[in-house]
């Protein structure tokens, strides 16, 4: 915004023209008009759309949401039944969506940060084979990726018929082409306390970190916080969980007529689908990393050797942090890209929000306008939280001038 | 930034705004001026509308199409198709990138009234069913409970299976997809113990899994799947066309008329051929085509017998009975209001 200093002491006759061309007085002004000029586009093409809808004679609103859903879900994080709402069988969806762009994140990070520095290896062969691994994934449409980890997963695992089970006699855990087959852990009462005891553990980890980043200011002493934190993290649960007297009931999965029931499972179609965005985002995530260490003038590192940091202290102190400034932006983009592409689940049968809201859902209500609307406005969300969240970050990490 | 965001908005206006002007125009003006009928068909469903090996559609879905086109330009093939999934048949339809929706499509009172659309007749009289592995050794879809089940999204069939599964006490856990390929690749690999969709479709799709022999369609039909056309509401004129193209297939084989002895049935005396060969009357006029309206149907394409037989008949790999879709004459479903 540009200041008006003439304008102040305009004579009398001189005030008209002067407001005219006062630039703050424009600047408000075609704020004003472009904001009308808005939302009339918006209220016009909501009308429109209503009112293309009613003379088609086609449905609208959003009553559909409490009604019965009347269809099952192949995965659902959260209880769901065919008597469930179109609300639940949307959470559902949304939390399908959540969980594998989630994991998927974690996993595309680690990977990413490793192929990245193992591109940077002065060992040829982890060099190459970093690179052939960056080439080879970002180059292959992830739609292609995800049907041949669809295909891969399913040829290389048996039916549950095949794999020597006998009828009804309960095993630890079994993979087979219908899933991963895990115990689960049904908590009793007194569960709840287990987890407060980890609330309470990071809570400790986040103040003995910040005692002991005083203490080192203070006396130049160190301290295993990581060490320190991640004992209490295991141990207090633990303790906890043997003070309760284990308050978890435990479910085995048996084969029972075709399939095996009880138990946890994870579905063929999550581990495709997780396998894929990791490994494709992470090929991105590995140049990105690369890219941001490279970024760092190599006169920090003969700095910091000359100051006698060890090459572990040079890298984790001097090099990290000074990257991460470049990594971040970037990596912001490739975490919205993960979550966006994940709704590419419906071509691998994964019940995400696209696949349960924006097929069948939309499909058996016939409100394609409310539904498509929902579907992009929480993707909007997720992207907008994300972002929101790196950003955040990324001015902790940025350079803060002393 | 600002301006993008403008102009995102302007486009959604816009294209709330053409919705409009393409779903009321009249349909056979339309139709006549493009010089065609745009058909929503299947993504490729043997017997009811799929592709030949000369790339031709083939099926009694894309037959109630090209009568149409036959009706009115008096050439069948005056037709240009759009394979749809289940998801996208609708909208397509609804939003006027197609003509006629020809896509064993089940008439359902939601579809009929809450869409904005007219079903025009039943093609084929069809009901769900199941289709497994013959080693599993099953007999009776009542032993299916704990069954892993690939359905396909946006159909009839995914809500059947829920009913049937509750009101028999028994589980199931669904694998759904969009694509009708998809379904079938993760059911031939095994991820599924069962397939089920319309009875037709799973004869259907057994015969392009790998080891069609080592599938067995299960007896039970769960559900009722009347198939038919479907057209946009508010173009009343447009209906009645696709309509009695319908009938006309059916009162032909009643009448017995067929595409090859329609020449000679001109000079018939029997009052209900001269009517629906336009020799009489002017019915044909009354819905805007011209009086030998039947005719060319019946001499483009066949009647209803002459269509069943040659795509999903016993002499066909489908090898399906008449069944429900004989003639009510022969005890079966298929009845057509007189052409008078
Ligand atoms: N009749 C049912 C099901 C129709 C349906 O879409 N069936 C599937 C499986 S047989 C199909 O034809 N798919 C073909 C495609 O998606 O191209 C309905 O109208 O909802």
């Amino acid at each position: 915004m540009a200041h008006t200093d003439g304008v102040a002491d305009g004579t009398e006759d001189s005030g008209r023209a002067s407001l005219i061309y006062d630039p703050k007085v424009r600047g408000v002004f075609f704020q004003a008009i472009l904001i009308i000029v808005v939302a009339y586009l918006v209220y016009s093409g909501i009308s429109n759309a209503a009112g293309n809808l009613a003379r088609a004679g086609i449905a609208s609103g959003f009553d559909f949401f409490g009604e019965r859903a009347g269809f099952e879900i192949g995965q659902t994080l959260v209880h769901y039944t065919n008597d469930s709402t179109y609300f639940r069988a949307f959470l559902v969806g949304l939390l399908n969506t959540l969980m594998v762009s989630a994991l998927g994140i974690l996993f595309a990070t680690i990977i990413g940060f490793i192929v990245g520095l193992a591109r940077l290896s002065r060992n040829y062969l982890i060099r190459k084979l970093a690179t052939v691994y960056v080439e080879t994934l970002r180059n292959i449409p992830l739609l292609l990726q995800l049907l041949f980890w669809y295909k891969a997963v399913l040829a290389v695992l048996p039916n549950p018929r095949e794999t020597g089970l006998e009828q009804g006699t309960t095993v630890l855990w079994t993979l087979n082409n219908r899933g991963l087959y895990i115990p689960r852990l049904i908590p009793e009462a007194g569960a709840s306390a287990i987890l407060v005891a980890a609330i309470i553990a990071i809570a400790l980890w986040v103040v003995i970190g910040m005692w002991a980043g005083k203490r080192q200011m203070r006396t130049g002493q160190q301290f295993p916080t990581f060490l320190t934190g991640l004992a209490i993290l295991v141990g207090l649960p633990l303790l906890t969980f043997f003070l309760t007297g284990m308050p978890f009931d435990v479910e085995f999965s048996a084969l029972q007529g075709f399939n095996m029931s009880g138990g946890t499972v994870i579905r063929p179609e999550f581990i495709a689908l997780l396998l894929g965005l990791s490994l494709y985002t992470a090929s991105f995530i590995a140049e990105i990393v690369r890219a941001g260490i490279l970024a760092v003038a190599k006169g920090q590192t003969e700095a910091a050797y000359a100051l006698g940091l060890s090459p572990n202290h040079t890298s984790r102190l001097v090099i990290i942090p000074q990257a991460m400034r470049v990594i971040i932006p970037p990596l912001t983009s490739q975490y919205l890209n993960l979550t966006k592409n994940s709704s590419l689940a419906v071509a691998i049968g994964y019940p995400d929000l696209v696949a349960v809201f924006g097929g069948t859902v939309l499909n058996q209500t016939g409100q394609a306008v409310e539904v498509i609307t929902i579907t992009m406005l929480v993707y909007l969300t997720i992207s907008l939280l994300t972002s929101a969240f790196m950003n955040w970050f990324n001015s902790r990490v940025a350079l803060v001038e002393r | 930034m600002k301006y993008s965001f403008l102009s995102a908005v302007a486009g959604v206006a816009v294209a709330a705004g053409l919705g409009a002007t393409a779903a009321s125009a009249a349909t056979l003006d339309d139709v006549k001026a493009k010089g065609f009928v745009q058909c929503g068909v299947s993504t490729g469903l043997a017997g009811f509308s799929a592709p030949d090996d000369a790339g031709d559609w083939k099926g009694i879905d894309v037959d109630l199409c090209r009568g149409v086109a036959a009706a009115i330009f008096d050439d069948a093939s005056a037709v240009k198709y759009s394979p749809l999934s289940a998801k996208e048949r609708f909208t397509a339809l609804q939003s006027g990138e197609i003509d006629i929706l020809s896509r064993n499509t089940t008439w359902t009172m939601s579809r009929d009234t809450e869409l904005g659309l007219n079903f025009a007749g039943v093609n084929y009289y069809d009901g769900q069913g199941f289709m497994v592995r013959k080693s599993l050794g099953v007999n009776s879809a009542l032993q299916l409970s704990g069954a892993s089940v690939c359905v396909q999204t946006g159909t009839t069939t995914e809500l059947n299976l829920t009913d049937y599964f509750k009101a028999n006490n028994m589980t199931y856990n669904p694998v759904v997809f969009e694509k009708l390929e998809e379904v079938n690749a993760a059911y031939d690999s095994n991820r599924c113990d069962v397939y089920t969709t319309d009875q037709s479709g799973l004869y259907a799709i057994r015969l392009g899994l790998s080891a069609p022999d080592d599938h067995v369609v299960l007896p039970e039909v769960i559900s009722k799947e009347p198939l038919g056309p479907v057209v946009r509401q508010g173009d009343d004129q447009w209906f009645s066309i696709v309509k009695w193209v319908h009938f006309a297939m059916i009162n032909a084989e009643e009448l017995g008329v067929t595409s090859e002895n329609v020449d000679e049935m001109m000079d018939s005396e029997n009052p209900n051929i001269m009517r629906l060969l336009g020799k009489e009357g002017t019915f044909g006029e009354a819905v805007g085509l011209e009086n030998d309206w039947a005719y060319q149907v019946i001499k483009n394409v066949g009647n209803y017998g002459e269509v069943f037989e040659a795509n999903v008949g016993e002499s066909t790999p489908l090898g399906i009975a008449r069944g429900l879709n004989a003639l009510w004459t022969n005890g079966g479903l298929q009845y057509a209001p007189p052409v008078r």
